[in-house]
């Protein structure tokens, strides 16, 4: 009986690997100086590219991180360092609330808040709508990691003199640093797969989209499409695609990871 | 008596803080400020959430007027004629979740016992982080294997499976690759690392002394931990169940690309179906007018609700088990 618990986790950790490895080799093979240059070719040629998609997402990004980041971060440390306890607990309450809310819904109401405003498809719209699906997962890692500071530094820069606010900026967070940036990392790495909430807020492109209030191509999003089309070149570029995004992803989770355990040891070293 | 106190060159009255950010904390107090600032970022979280549900309750009162309660038990889907029902996709969102769960529940339990109770502690964290990083493959790259590789797979399997089980209504009628079936085994590899990791640090929450006693008494391994461990974890267990849940419900991407697309009910496994997600992923760009839309959106509504609901009871059962642990 024990050793089909045994069985069980191999079975997940193999199709783990089983997807890694079926991107890696259908996916690398499509790879090509192309897929990174150029723009998608008409429907049903070959030869066509994702570049657009990619800078696309790039942007899109950026600004959900610019968005989600600083407002995740900020409520954090109220939540760490200032707050009453009835606030606090309906903040922790709602934060658990929104991080459960389905993409899609989340794609809806930017839909109706920005896009319907606006009358436009835009990145704009589509990194509104990642970076208000960063915050609670911003909040709550900030949050755990600055609780995780020993009373003892706090006490030290008080006994100094210093203010609240400025103990928190030069000796609370730097202590709390490397876990709050793999926090931020592991969201950015969650929030770059997601596809549901730009389908209706960013839309896509064929082209270049200069500026912020043009629709955009996106990686996830191309995917998709290229998926679910009938061209066997569209689909050997969603496995290049997937591929990329798929590794991208991993680096990142990993690099966070690396991250959060070096600044662990290096605490337990003080 | 004691050591003389010398008071150097550069000393100054304690408190007065010297340069520009001394001349700015004594102009504004920015203490006062950044309580504030960090008050309001906390307050914007609050203002989103209800924003969100106030935005889904305004743009779907165009439909909630025009189909009252009818809307979640009626099975017509018929844009041309106006007329929107929510029972396929309520049928086919649930009949997905359920499936993915009765395959994910099994196996997913059964990794979290070997991971907490018998892998040695550096294997068990090796083999949780392979499976935290599968936690954080994006849906639409599963999606994307479920059909090139899994629907393929199933083409193969699916006339054996008819042959032995076809007399079943639930595996009769046509197999096309795209259907709830594989729209279940998918999702079930996308909430199966949820059950294992928070399975697993429920497990890890039980006394050592429970497990000790059950041994001390006699009880073989297999024993103490179905008989003694699990019971004892079996609140958070099920709460983990219950956020895979809310988990499959809100799935889009991964489903979309294996379910068919058909908004029909039928008793079949192996027939197309429809899910919430699915049907406003697909829908939503090319609704035309305004009816369309908000029927729409008023799925997205049910959808948050459900949500919500699972979401809440799962972390309550969480809450309850980790403060059983921890007495």
């Amino acid at each position: 009986m024990l050793s089909a618990t045994g069985v069980c986790t191999l079975l997940s950790i193999v199709v783990l690997f089983f997807i890694l490895g079926f991107l890696l080799i259908q996916g690398g093979k499509f790879l090509s100086w192309n897929f990174f240059t150029k723009l998608p070719a008409p429907v049903g040629e070959t030869g066509g590219g994702m570049a657009n998609a990619i800078v696309g997402s790039g942007k899109i990004l950026l600004l959900a991180t610019c968005i989600g980041v600083p407002i995740g971060f900020l409520a954090g440390v109220y939540l760490a360092e200032y707050g009453n306890a009835a606030f606090s607990s309906a903040i922790r309450f709602v934060t658990d609330l929104l991080n459960g809310v389905p993409s899609i819904v989340m794609g809806i109401f930017v839909y109706t808040l920005i896009v319907l405003k606006t009358k436009h498809f835009s990145a704009f719209a589509g990194g509104v709508a990642l970076g208000i699906m960063m915050i609670p997962i911003a909040l709550r890692s900030t949050e755990e990691f600055l609780r995780a500071v020993p009373l003892s530094l706090r006490e030290g820069a008080m006994a100094l003199g210093a203010a609240k606010w400025k103990s928190i900026v030069t000796v609370i967070i730097p202590a709390a640093i490397s876990g709050i940036i793999s926090g931020m990392m592991l969201n950015l790495a969650r929030v770059a797969g997601e596809t549901a909430p730009l389908m209706f807020t960013a839309l896509s492109n064929q082209f270049w989209s200069p500026g912020w209030n043009q629709p955009t191509a996106s990686l996830p999003l191309m995917i998709y499409t290229y998926a679910m089309g009938p061209y066997p070149d569209w689909h050997r570029q969603a496995l290049a695609a997937g591929f990329i995004l798929l590794a991208m992803v991993f680096i990142v989770n990993i690099t966070a990871r690396f991250i959060v355990a070096s600044g662990m040891s290096q605490k337990s070293r003080l | 008596m004691g050591v003389p106190i010398v008071v150097g060159p550069d000393a100054r009255p304690a408190g007065r803080a010297s340069g520009f950010v001394g001349l700015l904390s004594r102009i504004l107090n920015v203490d006062r400020l950044a309580h504030g600032l960090v008050f309001c970022c906390a307050a914007c979280v609050i203002l989103l959430t209800v924003l969100l549900a106030y935005e889904l309750w305004a743009n779907s009162a165009l439909s909630r007027m025009q189909f009252g309660w009818r809307f979640l038990f009626s099975s017509t889907w018929d844009p041309i004629a106006g007329k929107f029902g929510a029972l396929p996709f309520i049928y086919g969102t649930v009949i997905t979740t359920f499936l993915g769960l009765l395959l994910a529940i099994p196996l997913g339990i059964g990794a979290a016992v070997f991971l907490a109770e018998l892998a040695r502690p550096r294997i068990s964290d090796l083999m949780t982080f392979l499976i935290e990083l599968l936690a954080a493959v994006p849906s639409v790259i599963i999606g994307l294997v479920g059909r090139f590789v899994l629907i393929p797979i199933l083409e193969k399997i699916v006339p054996t499976l008819k042959s032995v089980l076809g007399l079943l209504p639930i595996f009769s009628g046509p197999f096309y690759g795209v259907s709830i079936f594989s729209a279940g085994i998918v999702l079930a590899f996308m909430i199966l690392p949820f059950i294992i990791s928070i399975s697993r640090e429920v497990l890890l929450a039980v006394p050592r002394d429970l497990r000790e006693a059950a041994l001390a008494l006699g009880a073989t391994r297999w024993e103490s931990t179905w008989q003694v461990v699990i019971p004892f974890a079996r609140t958070g267990i099920i709460g983990s169940i219950f956020l895979a849940m809310a988990r499959a419900l809100g799935e889009t991407m991964a489903v979309t690309m294996v379910i068919g697309n058909s908004p029909k009910i039928m008793a079949s496994l192996l027939a197309p179906g429809y899910s919430i997600a699915s049907v406003i992923a697909n829908e939503f760009t090319e609704a035309t007018g305004d009816l369309y839309l908000s029927a729409l959106i008023e799925l997205g509504l049910v959808l948050f609700c459900l949500t919500i609901v699972i979401n809440g009871a799962a972390r309550l059962l969480i809450m309850m088990t980790t403060a059983k642990g921890a007495k």
